[in-house]
């Protein structure tokens, strides 16, 4: 039984056909990555696990349970953590207020301090800005700080929407490091990336989507050496 | 002309702070609910009213069967309160389900409309009711509070003191739910971004029906001080003071709780001031009815200056 499987999925936004039948597998314990160019429809898969995006067809199923009609809350406190895209801080929040709010279901005060020491382990730059408004950091403590939240659930599967996006090449390489941590301690992560060089050098497989379609699939250091992927996403 | 503003002043501060825990007390389910929505619940109104006519029922019922007399006035009033806020909570509640929900996603003057039909449909139901039973659609309830402490030139109702007690403690209340525990802050994460909050496992229609309950609450308590306060009330009490208190909120900034407090303060201590001090100072050219275009001018003076309210956010931030 894989971890994560969507069958067949098929979304549409207004009359636009964002999925045309997206079939993948995730088994607990990858890192699987999925690239592809703008509005290709990363984004959209993600969206649609998490039933941000409404699955109009096909079946999502996670630990052999189907999801696909969930509503987004119960999708996620089944253990599934989403760092999405732009990170979406609550940015009139504090950190700390961030961090909390990351782990809403947890009623035990005592644990919610704990996972929060531990997110400080990865991001001791949060820490500092414990009490300050999310809205006055700068873009990657906001992305580390959208990884943290999504952290203090324990998820047992990350969904990650592009963290790269607009980081500095070193901030970028500090959370590819942490990416990388996370997975060594357990956590499955599914990753959407632009930088598909950064992406494939972390997953072990990849995905390629096109105009809503899977392209194809292979493990990561096959597809870096492929040379249409190469041509097309790591010019 | 000076001496005897200063002379007034005292009692226009009393009557004035009186009133505006009237208006802030409402102003905040308004913009509790623009908040997380940033709908303007024209039924709030109608809730405060609900409330007033709920809570004066429950006096006059205790008084018919005769208890009132036998049971202490503070235990009478805290219960009439708990009925009151229960209920027209679970109004707030109920309208929000039946008439806002499944226009979520509706063009937003679509859910405003259904608003104004929920208030024609509560003043009507309830003019129904107190016609009904009383044969009069205009009421006058049981006062608890009736004494007045002379203080020199300054007269005060007791039951001043019960709305201001009631009012700030309901507002100290709020502000320390929204942000000191966990419901709060969830709050305020769906009121700043409802799709990331639901990806934090907050289930977000439990969240707003919880804002409606509470800002409908706080409305109910508020229509029962009033009642208290002011004696007589009919089913039309709740749309020019539910429009002053929305006018508050936006005074404040609509969608912050702070700046809806500070509003209505603001608005009943100018309304009582206009009312008292305006036929002096214009040497009876403009008298006391003109106290509503006073409160209006100063709104309309504000807003141009800052069109966000008094503490609301200039720009929604972008993320």
């Amino acid at each position: 039984m894989s971890f994560l499987v969507l069958e067949d999925v098929h979304v549409y936004y207004g009359g636009v056909h964002a999925l045309k039948g997206i079939s993948l597998t995730v088994e607990e314990g990858e890192i699987v990555t999925l690239i592809g160019a703008n509005g290709a429809g990363k984004t959209t898969t993600l969206r649609a696990i998490c039933a941000q995006a409404r699955v109009r067809q096909g079946r999502i199923t996670y630990r052999g349970r189907d999801i696909t009609h969930l509503p987004t809350h119960e999708v996620v406190s089944l253990g599934i953590g989403h760092v999405p895209e732009g990170r979406r801080i609550f940015s009139r929040l504090t950190v700390k207020e961030n961090l909390e709010i990351g782990a809403f279901s947890v009623r035990d005060r005592s644990l919610v301090k704990r996972r929060q020491e531990q997110v400080f382990e990865s991001f001791p730059r949060l820490k500092e800005r414990l009490h300050q408004k999310a809205g006055t950091l700068s873009g990657g403590e906001q992305q580390m700080l959208a990884i943290g939240r999504a952290l203090m659930s324990e998820p047992a599967l990350l969904l990650l929407d592009e963290p790269s996006m607009g980081l500095a090449p070193v901030v970028v390489e500090q959370i590819f490091d942490i990416l990388k941590e996370l997975n060594e301690r357990g956590t499955t992560l599914l990753l959407v990336e632009q930088n598909a060089f950064q992406a494939l050098s972390l997953a072990r497989r990849g995905y390629v989507i096109q105009n809503g379609e899977i392209l194809m699939t292979d493990h990561a250091h096959t597809l870096l050496e492929n040379e249409d992927v190469k041509a097309a996403y790591l010019a | 002309m000076i001496p005897q503003l200063l002379h007034s002043l005292p009692q226009v501060l009393v009557d004035g702070v009186t009133l505006g825990a009237v208006y802030a007390t409402v102003a905040l389910g308004y913009t509790m609910v623009y908040g997380i929505l940033e709908l303007i619940n024209f039924a709030h109104g109608e809730i405060f009213m609900s409330g007033a006519f709920i809570g004066t029922a429950i006096l006059i019922g205790l008084n018919s069967a005769g208890w009132l007399g036998h049971l202490p006035k503070l235990l009478v009033l805290l219960l009439t309160l708990a009925v009151a806020m229960g209920l027209t909570g679970l109004l707030g509640m109920g309208i929000e389900r039946v008439a806002y929900r499944p226009l979520r996603n509706a063009p937003r003057l679509i859910p405003l409309i259904s608003a104004i039909g929920v208030s024609f449909v509560l003043q009507d139901v309830v003019r129904f009711i107190a016609e009904w039973r009383t044969g009069n659609y205009i009421v006058t309830g049981v006062t608890l509070y009736g004494a007045e402490l002379n203080l020199g030139s300054l007269t005060v109702k007791t039951n001043t003191l019960i709305v201001l007690g009631a009012a700030v403690l309901m507002m100290a209340g709020l502000d320390l739910f929204v942000r000191r525990t966990r419901w709060g802050t969830a709050m305020r994460a769906v009121a700043q971004d409802k799709d990331t909050a639901a990806l934090m496992s907050i289930n977000v229609n439990r969240v707003i029906a919880l804002t409606f309950f509470m800002g409908s609450a706080l409305g109910g308590a508020t229509g029962v001080l009033f009642a208290q306060q002011y004696g007589t009330i009919d089913p039309y009490i709740g749309f020019i003071l539910g429009l002053k208190a929305f006018t508050a909120a936006v005074l404040g900034g609509i969608g912050n709780i702070r700046g809806a407090m500070f509003g209505g303060f603001v608005l009943g201590i100018l309304e009582m001031f206009a009312s008292a001090e305006l036929g002096p100072l214009t040497g009876g050219v403009l008298g006391a009815e003109y106290k509503d275009v006073f409160a209006f001018l100063i709104l309309i003076a504000v807003l141009l200056f800052k069109p966000e309210g008094l503490f609301g956010q200039a720009v929604k931030e972008k993320v």
